[in-house]
């Protein structure tokens, strides 16, 4: 009941440092949403089951990626990052009351738009390919009315993380000699960086911002650019949901099916190829030079590709409309072939560097959090390759929306390349969040690492393998066609879902039951201190 | 022209190749990570592993446009003309077919003209043993024509390729259409 030791105490801990901890628990909640859901669509795939009609199929997978995505990362990733840039710039956060709404829009909206989709069965996708979103012969109104008002609340909330962080960034703390937000700004966007590159090693200009707040600060305008796009997306589709309300049937052909689709990667992409990417490369930085204690293996150049990341997923999203014959040929070979191979580049480099990094302090010891960060680094090194190569003309003719996509690339990116990178992450702020807390178990820490390693790496490969013989994603074979991959592939995930319950159980053990529901009761200190004063 | 089970063969091959040296190369860096020993990283070997990036990341696409050959015929179909042509269209999550059946013969080069009505589908050619042979997306208010020039002899289904919502798991035409040897529509 009182954590390992009884070491952590929830009273000890500060307003920040709770906030963090909140949206640490959240995430990992939504996590065990995404990883049950998974499941149940890995068993269907295999059988279909009686309890699961083909229209809560199609809204748990409709609700699937996004839960895991605003639900489980936005969440995790937003309270560290917010805890993270003060901690890093040694200043309090901007405003604390902005950070606490930022969390309520992301828990909240996220529970909204799962539940209207559990109830309603409104299921367009996440891809939202126009005109389905508006097919009212297929969807209720009512509940994509709703659905859509979860994900607005997720958007808004995403713009408050960004205000938060650039505001932190640039802005003078009470007290405090007057700071420098339009240079501190410019660093952290990379325009001093950029500059340097072109200048002798003795002309060059100090960077006033570490290279993680950087990371943090370019991601956080793709996922602005992406709130905007989600935004104004959302509120189309509700003008069509509220006409349909109302008993007004709008004209669905008012709007371009291809732009619409242009216009939805360009803004998704700012999320998978963007800041997913760039979040990624500065968590590796961070997490090297912290494991380490040693500066960053070319620095410049590290900070030189974060900035070409930001553009480059500004001009990539074109890879998603290669099988779409209307796309003109010169955005499919530009921006679908060249400007995506960029990724490539942009990633390896961040690979080398990480790796570089962690080279230059051996010998090391196997912590957890390194084993992760190595897990990371291979899932990246596994899944933008095979990210590559679907992004051809000619080899996407035949691997577009097949099990390739969605099993080698996204969920080997995202499961292996990227949670486990966020775990490296949670090992490594544990005692800093929880002022010394003693980790429960090493043997639970350590099956953990190997189940979820095996059990990503191993779905991912199986749904590829029954991709390349054919398999499409989204949709249900009822002939047993693909058997023997999906139970494969079940197998698999069983793995991912052992994995994580004994990781949960394992923090669980480490806070105890009362320093988790003590994480959630109001804070008594409500200074700006980011970890308790000495 | 290649067919495409060979050039999803190659794609195997070098992918789980790739797959293979980067595990090895992962391991020994972890087991090597705790030792001690000599530590410095040579900036030469960083900028030749960018130089191999970029090579590679150029180099992919120019060695697929030249041996995968369809990529060069898709990028450029308009500008040539096919031995036939078939409409096909979707409505209501529906193919609606020529009224003759599709019968080609191997060698002959053919555009699949697809429209919806209503909704973004899919449309994509499927082997009996239901690999794929080739897909497109179908967009509604644009033109969607695939071009295809068919090597093998045999009889392929169509199958939707992208989701249209529930109802689209049922778009299947089985034996939809049928690919036979050269010269037998001639005799």
């Amino acid at each position: 009941m009182k954590g390992e030791e009884g070491l952590f105490k929830a009273e000890s801990l500060t307003a920040m440092q709770k906030l963090t901890l909140r949206f640490v628990v959240v995430g990992l909640v939504y996590y065990l949403f995404v990883v049950v859901e998974g499941m149940i669509m890995r068993i269907v795939e295999v059988e279909q089951i009686e309890m699961i009609s083909q229209e809560q199929f199609f809204a748990i997978l409709t609700a699937h990626p996004l839960v895991g995505i605003f639900g489980s990362t936005y969440a995790i990733v937003m309270g560290a990052f917010l805890f993270l840039v003060p901690y890093l710039m040694k200043k309090p956060l901007y405003s604390m009351k902005l950070a606490h709404w930022n969390f309520f829009l992301i828990t909240a909206g996220t529970f909204i738009f799962w539940l209207a989709g559990f109830i309603s069965h409104y299921a367009p996708l996440y891809t939202l390919y126009w005109p389905l979103p508006a097919d009212f012969s297929q969807f209720n109104p009512v509940g994509g009315a709703i659905f859509i008002l979860g994900i607005a609340l997720v958007m808004v909330g995403s713009m408050f993380f960004v205000i938060n962080i650039f505001k932190t960034i640039a802005y003078t703390p009470e007290g405090w000699e007057k700071q420098p937000g339009a240079k501190l700004l410019g660093s952290a966007l990379g325009t001093v960086g950029f500059g340097n590159l072109f200048k002798k090693k003795s002309k060059r200009k100090e960077h006033l911002v570490s290279l993680p707040v950087a990371a943090i600060a370019r991601g956080s305008v793709d996922v602005a650019l992406n709130a905007g796009i989600l935004l104004f997306t959302g509120l189309l589709i509700l003008v069509y949901m509220i006409g349909a309300i109302l008993g007004y049937d709008l004209k669905d052909t008012a709007v371009d099916a291809l732009l619409y689709k242009n216009w939805f990667w360009w803004g998704l992409d700012l999320i998978a190829d963007g800041l997913v990417l760039i979040f990624v490369a500065g968590t590796w930085y961070l997490l090297a030079t912290m494991i380490t204690g040693k500066r960053l293996f070319m620095q410049n150049i590290a900070r030189a590709a974060l900035l070409l990341e930001l553009v480059v997923s500004w001009t990539v999203w074109s890879h998603h409309l290669l099988s779409d014959q209307a796309q003109p040929a010169f955005l499919k070979v530009v921006s679908g072939e060249m400007v995506t191979a960029f990724e490539l580049i942009t990633q390896g480099l961040a690979f080398f560097i990480t790796l570089a990094t962690l080279w230059a302090a051996r010998p090391l010891k196997m912590t957890n959090e390194l084993k992760f960060l190595l897990g990371g680094l291979l899932g990246f090194a596994l899944a933008v390759p095979a990210g590559i190569m679907q992004a051809d003309v000619g080899l996407n003719r035949i691997l577009h929306n097949t099990q390739w996509i969605v099993g080698p690339h996204v969920h080997v990116a995202i499961l292996v390349g990227l949670t486990m990178t966020l775990y490296a992450a949670i090992y490594l702020l544990l005692p800093i969040l929880t002022n010394g807390a003693k980790l429960y178990s090493q043997k639970l820490a350590n099956l953990h690492f190997w189940f979820h390693l095996l059990g990503g790496i191993g779905m991912g490969a199986f749904m590829g393998m029954a991709g390349l013989k054919g398999m499409l994603r989204r949709t249900l074979y009822f002939n047993g066609e693909y058997e023997l991959y999906m139970i494969l592939a079940l197998v698999c995930g069983g793995l991912l879902l052992i994995g994580f319950l004994l990781f949960f159980f394992n923090i669980v053990m480490t806070l105890g039951v009362e320093g988790v529901i003590g994480v959630f009761k109001p804070v008594k200190n409500k200074n700006k201190d980011l970890v308790p004063a000495e | 022209m290649v067919d495409s089970t060979l050039v999803l063969k190659g794609q195997t091959i070098a992918y789980s190749c790739y797959c293979l040296v980067i595990l090895l190369v992962m391991t020994w860096f972890a087991l090597r990570i705790t030792r001690p020993g000599k530590s410095k990283v040579n900036p030469i070997l960083f900028y030749s592993f960018v130089g191999f990036l970029t090579v590679l990341g150029v180099s992919l696409h120019i060695v697929t446009y030249n041996t995968i050959p369809w990529a060069e015929m898709d990028l450029n179909r308009h500008e040539i003309t096919p031995d036939k042509s078939f409409a096909i269209d979707v409505a209501n999550h529906e193919f609606l077919l020529p009224a003759e059946k599709m019968i080609v013969e191997v060698g002959e080069i053919v555009v699949f003209d697809v429209t919806s009505k209503d909704l973004t589908y899919g449309f994509g050619l499927f082997r009996k043993d239901n690999t794929m042979l080739f897909q497109m997306q179908v967009v509604p208010g644009h033109r969607n024509d695939i071009m295809w020039k068919f090597v093998k002899p045999g009889i392929y289904s169509i199958r939707s390729t992208e989701y249209s919502g529930p109802k689209g798991i049922a778009m299947v035409v089985e034996n939809a259409v049928e690919v036979v040897p050269e010269g037998t529509l001639s005799k």
